[in-house]
């Protein structure tokens, strides 16, 4: 009797590791980056390509770094969400056309709405690598000091921007 | 209005399988003739309810319907025919439908190559079936419906994702679905052994060739997956470890210990407990699987598009009919006596030993597998483990197993010496390991594990070949040998086959990687290959680029190979098509990389392998198959159904 039990014991275990895997996702992996300096890049801005964008120019003030293409499917799931929250003007947000024709990608923003402050360019994908950007939409929170704080791997929904964006911008505005 | 057909007969069936499975499984215990007359008409109604669903949803897919949520997201109006019905499963829910189309299946053949089985065996097992199609039924019609519609209808699909655009998808979720749901079969039979108290050798009679049936549709199904990864992901490999596969070689390594011990309860009475706990952990193993695929809690190439509702349903179904099953299991195993005893010296032994290590291979194989999601719920930090977990653990474990078969194969029942056996398997042993020595050395180059697995293979080879040659010799009507003889032999022979591909390409194996503008040549295990030219070719859904390489060796030309680099119009990402000419005794493998810029001209990245016996893989996987159809086509269970005394052997899948 006791020996028979053996089986159903050891399957209640693996239940519970189920159970707590449910609640995890695999997809999720810590960025490296995070509390370490970002990288200090200067990019073409996509409306106006003779003008560059520079990284430094931002050290003073939290901003957001938004990975977007106009081919990107998932971007356009996170679009309304970062039109609604730019709306609300807690910070600049820049957006970095990742691997796009800059055609492609005004007419993109034309058509859904253009939420960020300064659109960059990055054809060749040079800055992606140096943010470790493995597929797009990915957002990086980046504070005063040029410090990622803080990494959204996929679109940003809305429970991310107000459980963990959201808290962790108001302490960093302070 | 065809897919409302296709959900209303879903939700009919859910309530045909509750009626009948309640009232079979209870009819069965209360012993009520009537009311265990349901089980096979109830069954069969089943089976034709999901055929018509599952072929309003093919309509719906071939006709281009994409009104429907699950055709505009798997489907394109310019998607050839046959992937356009091959869509029908190329996403989760469809795949669930086909889950279900083939476990009414089974239970349409259970109730008809029963006829002489008791009613009361009948009516359990198939109102056990029944259940658990319950589960997955509800499953679908709450979380996963197929037929859903949209409201704003697109102009046309999303298309199936280029990845499954392959002839690999028409034969290969089919055939392992097939596999991973008969195994529901023999755990039912199990379960209705364990209700009715009586674990004796005719249960074990029964449950063997629905065993050994799905086994077979099982290894088939996952050689072709594997010999679908090596064409289509480009980088020729065979087998990856990945999660997804694992889910299918589990049932596979715990199925392959059930026909074993069902070999034994049938003919001896011996380990009864052992064969129900390996038949109901092969079905749980599947349902596993379904689990670790659909609920998102691995990284894996095959994930599906997950739903944290889906794994809450998976699990709480997983809970209740494997927990269920083995609270049954702890109550009931106390009842069943040993059937008898036997000697350290015997086939019993033998075959013990082997699913005692095949057990243990599969325990190592999920504790890798499901290793990263422990650690992550432990809070220690995120982590993958790969091929080289796998290959550590997994190889010492099966070595032994190679080893021990043949043993097992020449010992006597009951009781054998070891002088006896040491007699009759010296000079196979003596001649294996000299072969096995030496033929390292034809290939150039000597290395140890290479020379221990040709040995095994040649151990199980001329072990099996002696064997039968005795066994025509010495025989008086050979012609009369059972076919068990037969293909037990055919299926060692091909593990044997199998060895010797995967040893060979493991050790011998070179590739290059290399730049290559037209006119370019490159040499690999003595074969040339030169390009000399890259077209661009239109395809139905894409656009190709094709490399036209010669392929030549010692200067004749032998063929030429066009490997593809494909754009699908709906897809950003290139797929590979690599171009290979496979051989008996070698593969030569070509695919085509990305277009690399700079210098002058165009020059491309590209990857050429030579790849010793690789289709020897596949190769004793079919023998593996084919000898468990052999076995399963035994006289012994047909001559049973023909006389027609109670308690009989049942027939034979078809």
């Amino acid at each position: 009797m006791k020996k028979a039990l053996i089986p159903l014991v050891i399957f209640a275990v693996l239940v519970v590791f189920l159970a707590i895997g449910l609640t995890r996702d695999p997809h999720e992996i810590p960025s490296p980056l995070i509390n370490k300096p970002a990288p200090m890049f200067i990019a073409p801005i996509l409306q106006t390509p003779a003008e560059k964008f520079s990284a430094k120019d931002m050290l003073g003030k939290v901003w957001l770094l938004n990975t977007w293409a106009s081919w990107c499917v998932a971007c356009r799931q996170e679009h309304p969400i970062l039109m609604e929250f730019a709306k609300t003007k807690t910070l600049p947000i820049i957006g970095l056309d990742y691997k796009d024709q800059n055609t492609e990608g005004m007419k993109w923003l034309a058509r859904y709405g253009n939420p960020y402050d300064q659109t960059i360019t990055d054809q060749d994908g040079r800055i992606g690598i140096d943010f470790g950007v493995y597929g797009v939409p990915e957002s990086f929170l980046i504070d005063k000091a040029g410090v990622i704080r803080y990494k959204q791997i996929g679109p940003v929904t809305d429970e991310a921007l107000r459980d963990k964006i959201l808290p962790l911008i108001r302490e960093l505005q302070k | 209005m065809i897919p409302e057909i296709g959900h209303f007969s879903l939700i009919l069936a859910l309530f045909v399988a509750l009626a009948m499975g309640a009232v079979s499984v209870v009819g069965g215990q209360q012993g009520r003739a009537e009311w265990m007359a349901i089980a096979r008409p109830g069954a069969q109604a089943m089976w034709l309810l999901t055929a018509l669903s599952f072929a309003c949803l093919t309509y719906a897919s071939y006709s281009n319907d994409f009104s429907v949520v699950y055709v505009a997201a798997h489907s394109n109006s310019k998607l050839p025919d046959i992937y356009r019905i091959a869509a029908v499963w190329g996403g989760h829910e469809g795949s669930l439908l086909l889950w279900l189309l083939m476990l009414t299946s089974w239970m349409m053949a259970v109730s008809i190559f029963s006829r002489q089985l008791p009613d009361v065996m009948v009516s359990r097992v198939l109102g056990i079936l029944g259940l658990v199609a319950v589960g997955f039924l509800l499953f679908m019609l709450i979380t996963s419906n197929p037929f859903l519609r949209l409201s704003e209808i697109p102009a046309d699909g999303r298309d199936l994702n280029p990845m499954l655009q392959d002839p690999g998808l028409v034969f290969h979720p089919p055939m392992l679905y097939m596999g991973y749901v008969g195994m529901a079969v023999p755990f039912a039979f199990s379960i209705a052994a364990l209700l009715n108290g009586r674990l004796d050798a005719a249960w074990a009679r029964w449950s063997r060739p629905w065993a050994t049936a799905a086994w077979i549709c099982l290894t088939i199904g996952i050689a072709m997956g594997s010999e679908w990864a090596y064409y289509v992901l480009g980088w020729g490999g065979w087998w990856f470890w990945d999660p997804v596969e694992n889910a299918s070689f589990l049932p596979w390594l715990v199925g392959t210990a059930l026909i074993h011990s069902l070999a034994v309860t049938e003919k001896r009475g011996l380990f009864r407990n052992w064969s129900i706990v390996l038949a109901i952990t092969a079905f749980s193993l599947s349902l596993l699987g379904t689990f670790l695929v659909r609920s998102g809690v691995l990284t894996s190439v095959h994930a599906f598009a997950t739903d944290p509702k889906r794994g809450v349903f998976i699990l709480l179904f997983l809970s209740v009919v494997v927990g269920g099953s083995l609270a049954l299991f702890a109550v009931r195993a106390s009842k069943v006596k040993s059937g008898g005893s036997f000697a350290l010296v015997s086939r019993e032994t033998f075959l013990l030993v082997n699913n005692v290590l095949l057990a243990t291979a599969a325990a190592a194989v999920l504790l890798g597998t499901l290793y990263p999601l422990i650690v992550d719920a432990l809070n220690l930090g995120k982590l993958s483990v790969g091929p080289p977990y796998f290959n550590a653990v997994f190889t010492p474990i099966m070595m032994p197993v190679l080893a021990f078969m043949v043993i097992g194969s020449y010992a006597r029942w009951k009781s054998d010496s070891v002088a006896e056996l040491t007699k009759k398997l010296r000079s196979v042993a003596i001649i294996s390991v000299l072969l096995g020595c030496m033929a390292p050395f034809l290939a150039g180059e000597w290395s140890w594990l290479v020379a221990l697995s040709l040995s095994l293979a040649f151990w199980i080879v001329l072990g099996s070949a002696v064997q039968i040659v005795r066994q025509i010799k010495d025989t008086a009507h050979w012609k009369s040998t059972p076919a068990a003889f037969w293909g037990m032999h055919v299926a060692h022979i091909g593990i044997a086959v199998f060895v010797v591909g995967v040893t060979l390409v493991k050790g011998y194996e070179t590739e290059k990687d290399v730049r290559m503008a037209v006119g370019d040549t490159v040499s690999v295990g003595g074969y040339t290959f030169k390009l000399t030219g890259i077209r661009t070719e239109p395809g139905p859904n894409y656009k190709a680029d094709v490399g036209d390489v010669e392929l030549s060796r010692n200067g004749q030309l032998l063929r030429t190979l066009n490997p593809e680099k494909r754009t699908y119009f709906s897809s950003t990402m290139p797929m590979t098509q690599a171009a290979i000419d496979t051989g008996w005794t070698r593969d030569v493998y070509v695919s085509l990389g990305e277009r690399l810029e700079g210098g002058d001209g165009q020059a491309w990245a590209m990857r050429v392998y030579h790849k010793p016996f690789v289709s020897w893989i596949w190769g004793g996987c079919l023998l593996m198959a084919l000898g468990g159809g052999i076995a399963a086509l035994d006289r012994r269970y047909r001559k049973k159904r023909i006389s027609s005394k109670p308690h009989a052997g049942k027939g034979v899948p078809a």
